[in-house]
């Protein structure tokens, strides 16, 4: 009778063990921003590895904790656009890195910013949603950034530039506060040979800085040609920012179903669980990040929410 | 669980069972032999927790609670019941999803970290005198830690094996209102077993294989008419003292759609952000994950424990916390449990038991918030 006891069920698998992963190489983006070129120890690992995007993963630093940092781009890139990489990694042979542009603001970050090429670290991944790029064939595809916000479009943008024939309009209308934060800027000539129009602006000019000086909705209302009706805008960045930019996007005749955004929240476990990302009604690691704006709108406005 | 559900149906055509006090702890034997460890009512700290038991004499025969919006105190029956109370500071949550627990574990190999399984060695449970309004608590728990999704490896595998044996209320505090929720207090579904406590002994319905099985060979006969004709006075007796109410009508829409009402501020300056309310619901599931080091071998416990969104560092992020002030604390709280519970998970995150409401220290009561809020909705 002690068979009461046991149960046939097989347990579910542990979601908690990330895999040991390597910093294969590292671009010291602006100050304060790196780039970290990762690729798992295990090489099976990370030949399977697949994500899509506008996801993030968790990287784990052994007795300080987790973080939760978007694929700011990474895999092997066939033809299309160079990939961003600067391989200085002489093993590029061992296959490919998982890139993660890594802001220094916190004790993780802070712990990952004092690692170096060769440094290990534990990789979870890939959790939440991604941009829906397959609904924007043939529209005007508008990418709205602000500071790392970037960040979470580079994917993106690499994967709209790699079929760009399969899209109206590639635009990226993008803010930072000044000059020496814009990030990615020595890709930023290959994105325009790859057929997309790029309109930066800051807040603080500086000696040599020739673009317009303001705030990134500022370039959405001067936005020309503007056809509303065929536009999709994704967007990402600070909260404020996004705020504004939906904003400027709602009054220039675009609805809350032509618009998606990354939201940034605390996320501890990535499985729709801890809690701790909610956003009114959205856990944004498991319906997020990417949401459309019809979803989190009401709630966008409130302050602490 | 639908299967159980399910089973339980199959089972309720089934005429209850009788087993008389004095054999009553052939049961608890019984579930001990099985390799079952037993949790249940038993008195801890002055007031009536769950914990391990042996012993019918465990129990708190006798005692019962008065619980009112702050306040719980322990005071003496004149009839000797076994089970004659309602719930306390503890729920089975603290047993299906552990107050603190090791998810992982890191250990040195060559220049890296490699996780590891800590293999949950816990014993199967079986809960002994849970409430109609805990079954739905644990229901909810279910699809919170048992999803598409995601499945929680702990809680799944303590959830599956856990026995649980359910005890009708015959009696309900001011507090409950369970009746509101719709989730008691009679227990209909989700159960091994069920109990109902009259003068003499218990009758019994079996919810499932499993817990027939149980009870095969023990001292059970078939209940009398009679026997279930007191059973049954004594469970409507419960239902008559619930007095509690909160009109859930469209109340996501109602909560959410009032987001910056006059409301929120006054509960701010009552609400201590002291946690309590979250700690002793049955539902609420929020945790953190933090790294303990091993001072001997260097290997590196990954440890959940419970978290709460009364926590100022609860929604930190790079550098800053998004809810900083008590009103958007207690609004997230209140708003998580009662609206946004049901996007995400398809059910009220509430099931009526009035813990957060005895064990707040100032006696904040949800049920009147919301009537504020319904009264004047901004
Ligand atoms: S809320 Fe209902 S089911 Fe729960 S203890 Fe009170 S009377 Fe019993
Ligand atoms: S509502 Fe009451 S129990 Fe909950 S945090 Fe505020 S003071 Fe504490």
């Amino acid at each position: 009778m002690s068979s009461a006891v046991t149960s046939g069920v097989a347990i579910a698998a542990n979601p908690w063990l990330a895999q040991p992963a390597r910093i294969a190489a590292l671009t010291q983006e602006v100050a304060g921003v790196a780039t970290y070129h990762l690729r798992f120890v295990d090489p099976e690992v990370n030949a399977a590895y697949r994500f899509r995007a506008g996801q993030f993963n968790m990287i784990y630093l052994p007795g300080v904790g987790e973080v939760a940092i978007g694929v700011s781009t990474g895999g092997v890139r066939t033809g299309g656009v160079a990939g961003p990489t600067p391989r200085t990694d002489a093993a590029a042979a061992e296959g490919p890195t998982w890139d993660h542009t890594v802001r220094v603001a916190g004790q993780v970050t802070t712990a990952l910013s004092r690692l170096g090429v060769g440094g290990t670290l534990g990789l979870r991944g890939p959790y939440g949603s991604v941009w829906p790029l397959d609904e924007f064939v043939g529209k005007d595809v508008l990418l709205v950034a602000g500071g790392t916000g970037l960040a979470s479009l580079r994917s993106a943008i690499y994967e709209l530039l790699n079929n760009r024939d399969r899209y109206a309009s590639v635009r990226l209308l993008y803010g930072a506060r000044s000059p020496d934060t814009l990030l990615y800027a020595s890709e930023y000539p290959a994105w325009i040979d790859a057929g997309m129009e790029i309109q930066t602006t800051v807040d603080r000019a500086a000696a040599g800085w020739t673009g317009p000086v303001g705030v990134v909705p500022q370039l959405q209302s001067r936005l020309r040609p503007w056809a509303p009706e065929r536009t999709a805008m994704i967007c990402c960045g600070p909260e404020v920012m996004i705020r504004f930019a939906v904003r400027a996007a709602l009054a220039r005749g675009l609805n809350e179903r032509q618009i998606w955004v990354s939201m940034e929240r605390n996320m501890q476990c990535a499985v729709g669980l801890c809690g701790h990302c909610q956003l009114g009604p959205q856990m944004i690691c498991k319906t997020g990040p990417v949401v459309r704006l019809d979803a989190i709108e009401p709630y966008l406005a409130v302050e602490g929410l | 669980m639908a299967d159980q559900a399910a089973t339980c149906e199959a089972f309720a055509a089934e005429l209850p069972r009788w087993i008389a006090k004095g054999d009553f702890q052939s049961l608890i034997d019984r579930l001990w032999e099985l390799g079952y460890r037993v949790i249940g009512p038993t008195i801890i700290q002055s007031a009536i927790g769950y914990d391990e038991l042996r012993r019918v004499d465990e129990l708190p025969r006798g005692w019962t609670e008065q619980q009112s919006a702050g306040s719980y105190r322990l005071v003496q029956r004149s009839d000797g019941a076994w089970f004659g109370f309602n719930v306390g500071p503890h729920s089975w949550k603290r047993y299906l999803f552990p107050p603190q627990s090791v998810v992982a574990r890191a250990e040195r190999q060559g220049d890296w970290w490699q996780l590891h399984d800590v293999p949950d060695d816990e014993p199967a449970f079986a809960f002994l005198g849970v409430r109609a309004c805990e079954l739905a608590a644990i229901a909810i728990q279910d699809r919170v830690f048992l999803n598409e999704h995601h499945t929680d490896p702990t809680y799944q595998r303590r959830r599956e094996r856990a026995l649980l044996i359910a005890v009708n209320c015959t009696q309900a505090a001011p507090t409950c209102f369970c009746t509101s929720m719709g989730t008691g207090p009679q227990c209909s579904a989700g159960f091994d077993l069920a109990i109902t406590e009259t003068a003499d002994g218990f009758t019994l319905e079996v919810g499932s294989e499993r817990g027939a099985a149980v009870i095969e060979g023990l001292p059970i006969r078939q209940a009398t008419a009679d026997e279930s004709a007191v059973a049954e006075t004594e469970r409507a007796r419960a239902e008559e003292q619930i007095s509690k109410r909160l009109d859930t009508t469209d109340i996501r829409n109602l909560l959410l759609g009032n987001l910056d009402h006059a409301r929120w501020d006054d509960v701010a300056r009552r609400c201590l952000s002291c946690t309590n309310c979250t700690l002793v619901c049955p539902t609420c599931f929020c945790h953190s994950v933090t790294d303990v080091t091993a001072l001997d071998d260097g290997s590196i416990d990954r440890v959940r424990q419970w978290d709460s969104c009364f926590n100022a560092q609860f929604s930190y992020i790079h550098g800053g916390v998004i809810r900083a002030d008590v009103r958007a604390r207690y609004r997230q709280w209140l708003t998580h449990k009662l609206a946004s519970w049901i996007d995400q998970f398809e059910t009220s995150g509430c099931v009526g038991c009035g813990r957060c409401i005895t064990w707040c220290p100032v006696g904040i009561d949800l049920t009147e918030e919301v009537a504020a809020i319904r009264e004047v909705p901004s």
